[in-house]
């Protein structure tokens, strides 16, 4: 019976989509005024959408978490045996059941917009409930028609077949629900705009409504991608965090472009400037975010981080995003130029400021496609090229750090129009500290100029963060400009920790047999024993290795791993944090044998000084977005109660009025 | 956009366009002339010998690991030894670090790194190859049978 | 100023006509071969497995064509290939076989279990065939002549529609 319940609720949610769709669509062709009979249905639709798309989610989870195995899907993604934590994250850890969560906290969303917003204007609202409906209907049609969750065997199996323990991780697990959500409010922020735009009410008080999604997006991408960085670096043994992979492009372009978008929201709430750019955004952010899964999901790309890739619903999402961006870029070309103008600002200002480092994350975000989508152009051509770091990190720079430059300075301008001699006091420390801590690194050592750029930067924007708070009352500021200051000090920590893994990172590869000693960095490394270990389902050769810099020796122990089952040799970084920095250390083949016949072993130790700063970043980034959305709303509920308040006070001062009338006459 | 005081609404929208235009043409611009140079290409031993890629530049060779060329060297971590292709032309190789597992001698090899000015190439990344992983549409579950096959292994301590 | 807002979408189309383009490519991630049209090169393999010759370049030479093919009992495409390559055999092709970094009992339980097409079945440990003649996984299928050259290389698992075409092949090679 559940999967039935689960299948018929989602076929029901699909066709509330198409109610939700065509009563928005219908009450937006009535002219003003005019109401048409079907535009009230919009709302409850969206609602009880929400409720369905949930229920069916729910029902899945519940087939995963006792493992009915006559349900395909849980057949041959989960396994009776497998630990019930693992059991639901099950639920997600495939396509079906993962786009069955995409459109479960999509129809969420759609709920929660038309349950509880009030503050656009009706017509808005029906518009972006409409575009809201034809995204949702367009997952929907995918996943019933192409990737059906709740397909039945027509036999039940014996047993699942999902046992794989590599995909046993907790990691793996929770970063990619975590990037989906952003991805999804990131759809809600698409239909907000689309929405402002094909009623041409792009204002304040949209933006007042579209900022906390796309916060919130952000948040979840932060977080997401700060996640599956780490994952990356302590899974892959490669001693890397960042691999510029198309699977990671694809989590930084949204990300890049809901930066600039969050930006641009709040210069349009405050200022009302930056209409159409702020509309264009939206538009990009959200596309940005299907073509990454389009990337990730169709195998037109090659990629380190595996995935079940499928031609055909690579060519689905395709035409998805043709129907949704195409159709609102064509929406986009003929409005745009009849949006009214916003308000007027000067270069130098907080806007000024804010539009240069919009356009500077767009050229970054231009840069990053480019060099994801080259491969794919050249072998066109049947040339086959890669594009690696090479590329990505010197290209990058050069819009970069114009851009950190301006941000560190932005924050301390005024809105509409200031001169920069009011902050020269605020210019003189920031631009002190970039000179000294330049020549102070490049005087102590030779490292590349983008590493000591980052690390004056880093500086720069650490200090340069809290300027902002100077002269005012700690008690008083806003919590939402707190969550600024906390998300761009963030960046700073991550700067920090990029720059110093680029610059201060020591490498040793040594051929070692037990008893002998090398060293990297302050750290003196001996291999104590290679001994073969045996895990559920691997055999490993384990090395024990001692590492001490002075104090108390500890202990690593990194693994080559052979499997049998896919069979395949994985090796486990072991790694050692302290405050400072990571001591990664990596085991790999024989390295033949010592004149006496020792065996030796090759042993890869890395001393990475503060790479942990990057995933601190990471987390101070969306703490900031988190502090940002609670200090928002609350401002808004408290403006909302005051109106409110407001209102039935001079509802009641007319009431008097008209009473007082009443008895005068 | 400059000055204090703030220009015509028409022409500010007008410059932001132009702005941002140039910007991202810009990004473009940079972006395909640093591809074109940066780009890993392809090398056969007999396309090094015919015109080899500058010295320096990052390319990847592909070839056969001559048998007999293999030698380690007393350090224990950096090999030597020699690519060769279809044809007569050889080069000489040198990698420090961990060999990948299916690299010996006589097997097929793809180097990521670069032509020393000496002629050696020296290579910074070794590939090896993973038929096994490939697996066609239809044989998707067989994999999964395997796996029940061995339920038994698998499962210990996993609960 | 007006056009300036088409720009995202010129843009946008390039990108999607790209991406509709690729998906409309084959996912092909095969290396043809440089050696087609050359001779096979000089080989002696020593028998894969007990009760089978082994296999070098002379069993090629002389009389008609035959089927190379390069294959492995851990290879799960080659089991998907089996029948076909039994469909071939019935067909009176002769195929040779190359087990890659195989050991004999794996190669005997897997004739055992999906049958045996092949005529000998030489045992490359160390894929050196494979790297000489060019091949870039396995399986691999090669038609090569009476005279010991290599006319046409099939890349992957053969599948039932591939049939037609290897007999057309191994036909233009007489």
């Amino acid at each position: 019976m559940i999967a039935e319940i689960g299948l018929a609720s989602l076929w029901l949610a699909a066709a509330l989509a198409v109610l939700q769709m065509l009563s928005g669509a219908l009450a937006l062709r009535a002219s003003n005024g005019e109401r048409s009979s079907l535009a009230v249905y919009a709302r409850p639709a969206a609602v009880v959408q929400a409720g369905l798309a949930t229920l069916a989610f729910l029902m899945l989870l519940y087939a995963f978490a006792i493992t009915d195995l006559s349900i395909k899907l849980v057949a041959s993604h989960s396994h009776s045996l497998k630990p019930f934590l693992y059991k639901l994250t099950g639920t997600w850890g495939n396509h079906e059941g993962s786009m069955l969560l995409w459109v479960a906290v999509l129809a969420l969303s759609g709920g929660l917009l038309a349950a509880a917003e009030k503050r656009l204007p009706e017509r808005t609202m029906h518009a972006t409930l409409a575009v809201q409906g034809f995204v949702a209907l367009g997952f929907y049609a995918f996943l019933l028609l192409s990737s059906n969750p709740f397909e039945r065997l027509p036999v039940p199996a014996a047993e699942g077949v999902g046992l794989n323990p590599l995909l046993q991780d907790i990691g793996l697990a929770l970063h990619p629900p975590t990037l989906y959500i952003g991805y999804v409010g990131l759809s809600v922020a698409f239909s907000l705009a689309m929405g402002a735009l094909i009623t041409r009410q792009v204002t304040p008080e949209f933006a007042r409504v579209m900022r906390p999604w796309v916060l919130g997006a952000w948040v979840f991408l932060t977080l997401g991608i700060t996640a599956g960085s780490y994952w990356a670096y302590y899974e892959l043994g490669w001693g890397g965090w960042w691999f510029w992979d198309p699977v990671e492009n694809a989590s930084l372009m949204p990300w890049l472009a809901a930066t600039a978008l969050l930006h641009s929201v709040s210069v349009l709430a405050a200022r009302d400037a930056l209409r159409t750019w702020t509309i264009m955004l939206g538009v990009l952010a959200f596309s940005m975010s299907m073509l990454g899964t389009f990337l990730v999901r169709s195998g037109v790309l090659t990629s380190v981080h595996a995935f079940a890739v499928d031609p055909e619903r690579g060519t689905f999402i395709l035409i998805l995003l043709a129907l949704y961006i195409g159709g609102a870029l064509t929406i986009f070309a003929f409005r745009a130029s009849s949006v009214a103008e916003g308000k007027r600002f000067a270069a130098t200002s907080r806007e000024g400021a804010l539009v240069f480092n919009n356009v500077m994350l767009s050229a970054i975000l231009a840069i990053v496609l480019l060099g994801t989508l080259y491969p794919l152009l050249t072998e066109a051509f049947d040339v086959r090229v890669s594009v690696g770091p090479p590329y990505f990190n010197p290209v990058g720079a050069i819009f970069a750090i114009p851009m950190f430059l301006v941000m560190a300075v932005g924050p301390l301008l005024r809105w509409k129009s200031d001169k920069p001699d009011r902050i020269k006091q605020e210019l003189a420390i920031i631009g002190a500290i970039l000179v000294s801590i330049t020549v102070l690194v490049a005087v102590l050592g030779t490292y590349g100029l983008l590493p000591v750029l980052g690390l004056a930067l880093a500086a720069a924007l650490a200090v340069a963060a809290f300027l902002p708070l100077r002269g005012r009352k700690l008690s008083r500021v806003p919590t939402a400009v707190w969550g600024m200051v906390l998300a761009h000090f963030g960046v700073a920590v991550a700067l920090f920790g990029m720059a110093s893994e680029s610059a201060f990172t020591q490498e040793k590869l040594a051929a070692m047999s037990a008893g002998d000693s090398t060293s990297v960095g302050e750290w003196s490394i001996t291999l104590d024993s290679v001994d073969p270990v045996a895990g559920p389902n691997w055999t490993a050769l384990e090395a024990r290795v001692s590492a001490s810099r002075g104090g108390e020796p500890m202990r690593l122990s990194p693994q080559a791993r052979n499997f049998w089952a896919p069979s395949q040799a994985t090796s486990e970084a072991a790694l050692l944090t302290r405050w400072d920095g990571q001591l990664y250390a990596v085991i790999g083949d024989t390295a033949g044998e010592t004149a006496d016949g020792t065996q030796r072993w090759q042993i890869r130790v890395w001393w990475k000084p503060f790479v942990t700063f990057i995933w601190y970043g990471g987390l101070l980034i969306g703490l900031g977005g988190v502090l940002a959305i609670i200090g928002r709303v609350r401002s808004d509920m408290r403006r909302r109660i005051a109106t409110r308040l407001g209102d039935a006070r001079r509802a009641e001062l007319e009431q008097l009025e008209a009473a007082k009338t009443a008895e005068n006459a | 956009m400059s000055g204090s005081v703030p220009m015509k609404a028409k022409h500010q929208r007008m410059a932001l366009v132009i702005v941002a235009l140039i910007a991202i043409v810009a990004a473009g611009l940079i972006a395909t002339w640093a591809l074109r140079n940066q780009a890993n290409y392809f090398y056969l031993p007999e396309q090094i010998a015919a015109e080899p890629p500058a010295v320096g530049q990052a390319v990847r060779l592909g070839g056969m690991v001559q048998p007999g060329s293999l030698e380690t060297e007393a350090d224990g971590v950096t090999v030597a030894f020699v690519v060769t292709g279809n044809e007569a032309s050889s080069v000489p190789v040198r990698y420090s670090g961990i060999l990948p597992d299916l690299f010996v001698e006589g097997s097929g090899v793809v180097a990521e790194g670069s032509l020393q000015a000496d002629g050696t190439f020296l290579a910074t990344n070794l590939l090896a190859k993973h038929d096994e992983n490939y697996v066609p549409k239809e044989l998707e579950g067989l994999e999964g049978h395997r796996a029940a096959d061995s339920v038994a292994e698998t499962t210990v301590g996993l609960d | 100023m007006r056009l300036a807002y088409a720009i995202p979408l010129a843009i946008f189309l390039f990108i999607l006509g790209l991406g509709g383009y690729m998906l409309s490519q084959p996912k092909d991630d095969a290396v043809p071969s440089a050696m087609i049209s050359k001779p096979l090169p000089e080989f002696e393999l020593p028998p894969a497995t007990e009760g089978f010759a082994g296999a070098s370049r002379e069993d090629f030479v002389g009389g008609e064509p035959k089927l190379l093919n390069i294959w492995a009992s851990w290879c799960l495409p080659c089991i998907a290939e089996a029948p076909q390559l039994e469909a071939l055999k019935e067909e009176g092709v002769e195929i040779i076989g190359i087990a890659i970094r195989d050991k004999p009992e794996d190669v005997a339980q897997f004739l055992e279990r999906h049958g045996n097409p092949y005529t000998r079945i030489g045992a490359d440990e160390i894929s050196s065939l494979m790297i000489e003649i060019g091949a870039s996984g396995v399986p691999e299928t090669y038609v090569i002549d009476g005279a010991g050259n290599i006319r046409y290389q099939h890349i992957g698992d053969i599948r039932e529609e591939h049939i037609p075409l290897l007999l057309a092949k191994l036909g233009e090679a007489r």
